[in-house]
């Protein structure tokens, strides 16, 4: 009986302050989002309770369709050179018979940039790839270009390279992650299938890969949620303006935009539609960690 | 000899690869020491000559570079202490003893440890809001006394290197319950206890989102709301050695972290368990 409350003693300051900072939080979102309450200049507007009102709003407006996809084609321009970058990194850090040296000097250098203020990084970008920034005149010396490359009004380059600094910041950490997964075989196995006449590629696609498919699916996942809360980079790269033609402007720049013109109301709305999302995912991360947790 | 060439051919696409992960910090450093006269002609190598009087126009520009960088060390120490230790005896709680809900609160935790505080941003503000708590630094710090991510990796850690005969013998001998705790599991949880806290005040160092929705007074603003806020404030089109030192100011703390504890960060990342 003492014992008991003993422990309950010891995990209280955590309970007490996730109950305060982070489940209390998702109830007022929840609750706000049901009233209308926005400030038109110096005056309050509401809040008024309004039903789902906030919702339909959110939802009917093309705006959201547009910033959902725009995070999208960023996670994915920048997620898919990442993964492969890492597979490949991690497959022949793994393989003792290349016998590569300085692996702790690679891994060192590859996870560096996942360590770096997210918004000084693509502060760092915007100067560099300025119009008069040393990237153009660069490629002006080298004459691959004539005049300078306008990267912030051009789509296509001002993605890109938000999904570059992505797949820079992201792929140490996931080869990392990945490599322990590989190291984590029974070299046994491999050996077995190699005995067997199975080629390098063979063992590659049908051993390793389907033996880290849960570390895999624990990165994809992770990603996932971390793409969602896509933020800094673009925000900061475009002074939140999500230019070219709010084509790089994500959910939750969107979501910030709100906040900072306090319309309280769809703020909450898109903040529970945001933690939903990410409630699925994570379910999906936890049914994965576990079910490797019970194969061990 | 097609191996010879397989391994030149790996170390060629590694060389690529950790070129592309150096070379933009490497010209930031250099740029952070050059006049706006040599900024004009493109990347170089060599440093310039700039250096001081770059450091000089920092010091005197109109951002609050210098206490934005007390600012984000306060908040990061704290939170990142705080954090290591509340986790650890979170889990010990759990680890050593039995109680009602003890199963549920665990299930919670694990289940929910994904869910990032981003996502919940509307109703944490107008809570430090109603609780006159703008512009502090306690709602950046305090909620850091929960992290989920860190309980698991500490729970994890505990249980493979924790053993209960050694918590039972001191527990016979008639030590409290804090004094076990306190002399016994945290120090045995040391290197747990280092690896989060370097994890953690990274994390904190490089917070902008929830940040700048809480500290709007100039003298409280962390490190990274004055990077954002360099892309907006006019001298900045004048002067790009000031821009690129500040940048390199900001890095600069991380830098010296990992040259430092390199090896820590890397084997601490992929030990206990998955951890994103």
């Amino acid at each position: 009986m003492k014992k008991s409350k003993w422990g309950i003693l010891f995990i209280s300051p955590y309970l007490i302050i996730y109950v305060i900072f982070t489940a209390l939080p998702i109830v007022i979102s929840l609750y706000k989002s049901f009233f209308v309450n926005y400030w038109k200049g110096l005056e309050e507007v509401g809040p008024t309770f309004c039903g789902l009102e906030n919702y339909v709003t959110l939802l009917t407006d093309k705006s959201i369709y547009t910033y959902l996809s725009n995070t999208a084609i960023m996670w994915i321009l920048g997620f898919a050179p990442q993964i492969i970058l890492s597979i490949t990194l991690a497959a022949w850090f793994s393989n003792h018979r290349l016998g590569l040296k300085g692996i702790q000097f690679f891994k060192t250098v590859i996870y560096f940039p996942n360590l770096i203020i997210a918004a000084s990084f693509a502060s760092l970008f915007f100067s560099l790839f300025a119009d008069t920034g040393p990237v153009n005149s660069f490629l002006m010396n080298v004459g691959i270009l004539r005049e300078p490359f306008h990267f912030f009004s051009n789509t296509w380059s001002a993605r890109g390279l938000v999904a570059f600094m992505n797949c820079t910041m992201w792929f140490g950490n996931t080869t990392l992650l990945l490599l322990a997964g590989m190291l984590g075989i029974d070299p046994a196995i491999r050996e077995a299938a190699e005995v067997d006449g199975a080629s390098p590629w063979q063992v590659f696609t049908r051993i390793t890969l389907p033996l880290i498919r849960p570390i895999l699916l624990y990165v994809v996942i992770t990603s996932l949620i971390g793409g969602i809360q896509m933020f800094d980079v673009p925000q900061i790269l475009t002074k939140g303006t999500g230019d070219p033609n709010r084509s790089t402007m994500t959910i939750l720049m969107y979501l910030n935009k709100h906040m900072f013109s306090k319309n309280y109301g769809v703020s909450g709305a898109l903040s529970v539609i945001l933690f939903l999302v990410t409630a699925v995912l994570s379910l999906l991360v936890f049914r994965v960690s576990f079910r490797t947790e019970e194969r061990r | 000899m097609k191996r010879t060439i397989k391994k030149i051919l790996i170390y060629v696409v590694l060389a690529i690869v950790s070129f592309l992960c150096i070379f933009w910090f490497y010209e930031l450093f250099i740029n952070a020491t050059r006049s706006n006269g040599e900024l004009a002609s493109g990347f170089s190598f060599l440093p310039g000559t700039a250096l001081v009087k770059n450091w000089n126009s920092m010091l005197h520009c109109a951002l609050p570079v210098m206490s934005s960088m007390k600012n984000s060390l306060i908040i990061a120490l704290a939170s990142s202490f705080l954090c290591s230790y509340f986790s650890i005896m979170t889990a010990y709680g759990i680890h050593a003893f039995c109680f009602k809900g003890k199963k549920l609160f665990y299930t919670i935790m694990i289940g929910f440890m994904m869910i990032p505080r981003q996502v919940t941003v509307l109703g944490f503000v107008s809570m430090v809001d109603k609780m006159h708590l703008m512009d502090s630094f306690l709602p950046l710090i305090l909620p850091e006394i929960a992290c989920p991510i860190v309980f698991y990796y500490m729970i994890k850690y505990m249980e493979s290197t924790l053993p209960m005969s050694l918590l039972e013998a001191a527990r016979i001998d008639g030590a409290s319950e804090f004094y076990v705790f306190n002399r016994i599991v945290l120090p045995l949880m040391m290197p747990a206890f280092a690896v989060q806290m370097i994890f953690k005040f990274v994390e904190s160092w490089n917070n902008f989102f929830i940040p700048a929705l809480i500290l709007h007074d100039d003298t409280n603003k962390t490190i990274p709301i004055v990077i954002s806020l360099l892309r907006s404030a006019n001298f900045a089109d004048s002067d790009n050695g000031l821009i690129y030192m500040v940048i390199a100011f900001s890095i600069l703390p991380s830098v010296i972290i990992y040259l430092f504890l390199s090896r820590k960060i890397i084997s601490g990342l992929t030990s206990g368990g998955m951890k994103g």
